[in-house]
């Protein structure tokens, strides 16, 4: 067995190995990640039918998304949906807001300081650094050569 | 006195005892096909605590009280514990069993904890260090998944060789040559990395280990898997056992009869959602020492290799870009105290 | 009033970027972290481009609500902010577009940390 090379292990590990159920997994994103974004449209359409100009509306609709996903994540039901929705629950706000929750609510018992407070964006953190960075950069260069 | 076999074994000619043993588990364990044989079932994985990881002491201290009573021992009857756990410098096991006053040896072979406790604890013995010396580990599902992956609420998937941390516990008391099952041969493995990195497939990183310590001890004894009833291990899971079967054969030992593995008994994958099998410290202790040591002293096993298998890994190194070393560690019970 | 339509073409779109994603998880190494940051990223240069309003235009909150939206926010956020502010906008505006929905899971999810309890999967 010492003869067997790492590479030659990967191989058979691969094939030992069952491969994730796209044909369930795919069609599942598409119909749960379709019907949150569903939702947020209509919930766009509801704050725009009660008066709120169209940018808010958007910006309100994340919001509720959020506190939705919140929410479920509080009462132990966000990750059964989850389960099922892979991306189609990761991929929306909902995700964001769920992986900003549970670390937050897991940790409590390490404090409210210490625990909640700062293992909060353990998970979702690197979304703010590399999403807000790329958009300095992008106003960096909107700046620099006067594209704007 | 104890004498070395080959490279790798040692061969225990006074063949202890284990005088007495104790399993428990929790809410999915005991909707398992184990769950008749286990000691303590509760099915709040709180155990009565606040958190998880005082949850998981909780679980240690029972189990050991209930194994030292079902010894008739008490605690001063003990002269060593040999304990270990998943949990970030064994708070499980410490917290878990200070009360105990028992002289405390503590140790860490991640998922490989019972086969080395229990391996230690008899060569204890053997070596008339310990008349008495306790072997207990744990794990739980929720104090595992919060510090090695993700907190309980977040919404992640399980791919299909992904495993579920058992939340079980296992205590097993080795003493003097009295009552099957006697504990014949101990082999310490070595650590093996074949570069698996993918951390939801532990199967396919320890089974080269598992097939390491196997072989050591077969070419060690001059045995092969037809002078054994059952060749068990601790959770190489569906993924990990084929591997196993593999690589095994690729040096002419065949095991596919004689193998079970205990990630593979203590759920039903068919009606319980756990993908590849059950893991953990737990996973081996649990099953060992409720229905395998049962069944061994009812001699319906004889002949036992009992082989946990552990991934070395932590999260800090995991996201380094290393790799995932593993060991196997590997006991020998028998139903018959003589090797003839 | 929305349209059927207009609904339809959200569960369409939105579906088809989720799905998207669960390619990525399913076919590459890409761990679901790296797959939200790919996202947002994503949304940010899609933003730079121009070519992400027409999307919300046609798809609404089948745009919008996926992180590819939010990285669409900081973008847009960002230009309007060099534009009114110059050098300073550029370090501000996009942590402002998005503030909206950074507060709410920063506040929603202290209250949910504080009044709930997490529970075992079994």
């Amino acid at each position: 067995m010492s003869k067997l090379s790492n590479q030659a292990y990967e191989e058979m590990s691969k094939k030992a190995s069952p491969p994730s159920r796209s044909g369930r997994n795919i069609p599942l994103a598409f119909l749960i990640g379709g019907a949150i974004c569903t939702l947020g449209e209509a919930f766009i359409n509801l704050y725009m039918y009660l008066g709120v100009p169209e940018k808010d509306a958007f910006s309100l609709c994340s919001v509720t998304l959020v506190f939705l996903a919140i929410l479920f994540t509080g009462f132990n039901l966000y990750d059964d949906v989850a389960r099922y929705g892979g991306a189609g629950t990761l991929v929306p706000i909902t995700g964001f807001a769920n992986a900003v929750a549970s670390p937050a609510l897991e940790f409590k018992s390490e404090g409210y300081i210490m625990g909640l407070g700062a293992k909060m964006f353990v998970i979702a953190g690197p979304v703010l650094v590399y999403g807000l960075s790329a958009g300095i950069i992008y106003g960096l260069i909107l700046y620099l050569f006067k594209l704007y | 006195m104890s004498t070395r076999q080959g490279k790798y074994t040692v061969k225990l000619d006074n063949a202890p005892s284990i005088v007495g043993f104790a399993a428990l588990g929790s809410k999915r364990e005991s909707e398992g096909p184990m769950a008749q044989y286990i000691d303590i079932l509760n099915a709040d994985s709180m155990f009565g605590q606040t958190t998880w990881e005082k949850a998981e002491s909780q679980m240690q201290r029972q189990v050991a009280e209930c194994a030292i009573n079902k010894a008739n021992l008490s605690t001063q009857g003990i002269d060593y514990v040999l304990a270990g756990d998943l949990l970030n410098q064994c708070i499980g096991s410490h917290y878990g069993l200070r009360d105990l006053g028992i002289p405390f040896v503590g140790i860490y072979g991640a998922c490989s904890n019972m086969a080395e406790s229990l391996g230690l604890a008899a060569l204890f013995v053997e070596s008339a260090i310990a008349g008495n010396a306790m072997a207990v580990t744990s794990s739980h599902f929720c104090s595992a998944e919060r510090q090695f992956r993700f907190p309980l609420e977040y919404g992640g998937v399980r791919t299909p060789t992904a495993q579920w941390t058992v939340t079980g516990a296992g205590g097993a008391i080795v003493g003097a040559s009295s009552m099957p099952p006697y504990v014949k041969q101990v082999s310490f493995g070595s650590i093996l990395d074949k570069g698996i990195k993918d951390i939801n497939n532990m199967g396919a990183a320890m089974a080269p280990a598992a097939a390491q310590t196997l072989t050591h001890f077969f070419q060690d004894t001059l045995t092969c898997a037809d002078n054994y009833d059952l060749i068990l291990t601790g959770d190489l899971g569906s993924v990990g056992s084929e591997l196993l079967y593999e690589l095994m054969e690729r040096d002419s030992y065949n095991i596919r009869k004689k193998h079970a593995d205990c990630g593979l008994m203590i759920y039903d994958r068919d009606r319980q959602d756990v993908q590849a099998g059950g893991s953990g410290c737990g996973c081996s202790a649990t099953v060992l020492c409720s229905y395998i040591l049962q069944s061994m002293r009812e001699g319906k096993i004889r002949e036992l290799l009992f082989m946990a298998t552990g991934a070395l890994m932590s999260t800090v190194s995991v996201q380094q870009g290393e790799s995932i070393p593993a060991i196997a560690h590997l006991v020998h019970l028998s139903n018959r105290p003589d090797f003839n | 009033m929305a349209t059927f339509m207009e609904y339809m073409r959200a569960f369409v779109v939105g579906g088809l970027i989720c799905a998207v994603g669960q390619l990525l998880i399913d076919y590459t190494k890409l761990t679901p972290a790296r797959i939200l940051v790919t996202f947002v990223v994503a949304g940010v240069f899609l933003g730079a481009l121009g070519v992400y309003q027409p999307l919300i235009d046609y798809a609404g909150g089948g745009a919008t609500v996926p992180l590819l939206g939010f990285g669409n926010t900081i973008a847009v956020g960002t230009l309007e902010a060099v534009r009114e502010k110059g050098l300073m906008g550029a370090l501000t505006g996009g942590l402002t577009a998005s503030a909206g929905g950074v507060a709410a899971s920063i506040f929603f999810g202290f209250l949910a940390a504080v009044v709930f309890k997490p529970k075992d999967k079994a």
